[in-house]
């Protein structure tokens, strides 16, 4: 055993002891008006020094270990099998995209009602990452203030209707095309910066936007938020029990069958799923488009790009504005299904979470992203009764990815345009 | 078709270029010669517009252009290499024709997600350009190979068919000799020339290898340390005493 090896295995281990023995080894305990520091049994004690000793002989060892692991044969039976040609991975993708669409066309009115609403949660994600995709995969322009356009979205509705009794299909465009707005005036100074500027500045908008709506009291109502945000409603057919504006029918009513709280999550979640759809089809369209190219080529090399005649600043903010638009689509979604929104809902978290998904995904796969977006949003609902540990295995599943996986759940395959034979 | 007056480069105490001239008429191919460091390609950089010259006049069919925004030169029709490839890697080779037709597939967001026949002709057209220059620089058959894949030679070619995609009027080639088999060097050296008699393109073109330079060049321009040092026919270079002596060092 080298010298080196016994060396780091015991700073690796003394790194443990240090980290766990105050956490898990003191509690505060409050006897009558004051705290008292306790120290804790000797059975956690126990269990630390024995993590700190598995940590040691890990590291000891750790060659050989990786060695061993190395042998065993290849977990993934696909490994090896050679890369599907285009055509006949783009049918089988298109096949499969239509079963799955169909499939969650019908499923809602087969599951509980909780089901249903965090399918609506998982699709507003899967828009969000989408957009995000575009920024971060595509345009490779890391963008950490992704939630203000979310945000932007989601308070556009929740204003219009409160002060212009604007309803959700008149809000939806606009919410969108303010977001993009906003992605376009955001977007023209940070556009010079690159990589880790970048990332800070849009860092610093997220937070100014959040911030901005959390004193503008008057306007917005500050950490107290808006409510009583309206349903969508289906061809003036409202969803709720008894019609809240004049000249609308209830849905019930008019189909002549009996009220049910349930209708309304599903309308919703019917249009989180179509509004996903249209995001997935159109992002998937531009991709193959000049402007799509143009984005990539941009990530690729970008004085090259510019001696070929491509303007940095609007192929940017192209991208910028785009990926901002299907904010803005996600956040009044978002606002609708919740009917109230506060500036909680817009924390740098969640700009977090959805870069997550983006990474995890696989930059610029939209396959990957959704399939992301899914595990990301329903594998927290699932392990509710480790809710405590829930971040804690949310950065253990995040640096295992990373280390396993760098290129995410279904990396990207870039769909190539062919030259075909001519004459 | 451009003339350069006086262009200097200073970059804070050097002065990377001092009032260098020259001009490039059409249908010609002018080389910029000189040692390492002599300023070559700071001369193509303050040309193609990635730096604003410090003084001195660019002028480009009468227009001056001097600190013109990079990405506007090249649509006026002046295009250049690198004197390192720099092809976008992860895209197919005919992808990357595709992105240097860019501003000729003037559509909007709206045909192009409609997929309007207006659209379609479009992109077949720039498909098919792309396709002719595959073929003229014999890359037809690595059409859709990812250009990073490429062999070197053949990158090289890939770079000066982008190039030509974009239909300019004049082409800057920095060193696109560099880093070639003898064979290879003949080829470019036929390619030059027919881009220059068959496309009716004006070639500016920095370079070591000095069989190609005196080969095809009409005239050649020598930079030492940043100035000026001759310029003439390729006869008259090869026999001026100054170009000797800072290409030999003084005997």
């Amino acid at each position: 055993m080298a010298a080196h090896n016994l060396k780091h295995a015991l700073f690796c281990a003394i790194v443990t002891l240090v980290i766990a023995y105050p956490i898990l080894g003191f509690n505060l305990t409050s006897s009558g008006t004051n705290i008292v520091l306790e120290g804790a049994k000797t059975h956690t004690i126990g269990l630390v020094l024995l993590a700190a000793v598995a940590v040691f002989l890990f590291q000891l060892f750790r060659d050989n270990i990786t060695g061993l692991l190395g042998k065993a044969p290849a977990l993934n039976p696909l490994a090896n099998r050679q890369p599907m040609e285009q055509s006949k991975r783009l049918k089988l993708e298109s096949t499969l995209l239509t079963l799955i669409i169909v499939g969650a066309l019908f499923w809602p009115f087969f599951v509980s009602r909780g089901s249903v609403d965090l399918a609506t949660l998982v699709l507003i994600y899967v828009m969000l990452a989408l957009g995000l995709n575009v920024v971060v995969g595509l345009a490779g322009l890391l963008d950490l203030g992704y939630v203000a356009f979310y945000a932007v979205g989601a308070y556009t509705f929740a204003l219009l209707s409160q002060y212009y009794g604007v309803s959700f299909w008149f809000a939806l465009p606009l919410g969108a095309l303010l977001a993009a707005l906003f992605g376009l005036v955001l977007g023209f100074p940070v556009l010079r910066l690159r990589g880790d500027y970048l990332a800070i500045v849009t860092l610093g908008f997220g937070e100014i936007i959040r911030i901005l709506l959390n004193n503008m009291t008057n306007l917005t109502g500050g950490p107290n938020g808006i409510g009583g945000i309206p349903d969508p409603t289906l061809f003036g057919m409202e969803f709720g029990r008894r019609v809240k504006e004049e000249g609308n029918t209830s849905f019930h009513e008019t189909f002549g069958i009996a009220y049910s709280s349930e209708h309304k999550i599903i309308f919703l979640y019917l249009i989180a799923l179509v509004l996903a759809v249209i995001t997935a089809l159109v992002i998937r369209r531009l991709m193959r488009m000049p402007v799509g190219r143009a984005w990539e080529a941009l990530r690729e090399d970008e004085i090259a790009a510019r001696s070929l005649g491509l303007s940095r600043t609007a192929v940017k903010l192209s991208a910028f504005t785009i990926g901002a638009f299907f904010a803005g689509f996600a956040g009044t979604v978002f606002a609708s299904k919740q009917g109230f929104i506060s500036p909680e809902s817009f924390v740098f978290l969640e700009s977090a979470i959805i870069l997550a998904i983006v990474v995890l995904g696989g930059m610029g796969s939209q396959m990957g992203v959704i399939l992301a977006a899914i595990a990301v949003t329903i594998l927290p609902e699932l392990a509710r009764e480790f809710s405590e540990y829930r971040m804690l295995i949310f950065g253990a599943a995040m640096v295992l990815m990373m280390v396993w996986r760098p290129q995410g759940l279904l990396p990207m395959r870039r769909i190539h345009i062919e030259l075909k034979a001519q004459e | 078709m451009l003339e350069v007056q006086n262009l200097s480069m200073r970059f804070g105490g050097l002065l990377a270029v001092d009032q260098v001239s020259l001009d490039v008429q059409e249908h010609e191919i002018v080389s910029i010669i000189g040692p390492n460091g002599a300023g070559k390609t700071t001369v193509f950089n303050c040309m193609s517009g990635f730096y604003k010259p410090t003084g001195g006049k660019i002028l480009f069919e009468g227009r001056e252009i001097q600190g013109t925004p990079d990405y506007r030169i090249s649509r006026l029709g002046m295009v250049r290499t690198f004197q390192h490839v720099r092809l976008f890697n992860s895209m197919t080779v005919v992808e990357n024709l595709l992105v240097a037709q860019h501003r000729h597939l003037n559509t909007n967001l709206i045909s192009g997600l409609l997929r309007t026949p207006n659209y379609r002709a479009q992109e077949q057209k720039s498909l098919d350009r792309a396709w002719y220059w595959l073929k003229r620089v014999g890359l037809l058959e690595l059409a859709n190979v990812d250009a990073g894949n490429l062999a070197y030679g053949q990158q090289r070619r890939l770079e000066i068919a982008r190039c030509m995609v974009t239909e300019p009027k004049l082409l800057m080639l920095d060193e696109p000799a560099a880093g070639l088999n003898p064979s290879e060097t003949r080829d470019l050296n036929q390619l030059i020339v027919s881009l220059k008699e068959d496309y009716n393109v004006s070639v500016v073109l920095i370079e070591h290898d000095m069989s190609l330079v005196m080969d095809i060049s009409d005239r050649i321009n020598v930079i030492n340390q940043g100035r000026p040092l001759a310029s003439g026919t390729p006869d008259e270079i090869r026999n001026n005493d100054d170009v000797i002596k800072a290409y030999l060092g003084e005997a």
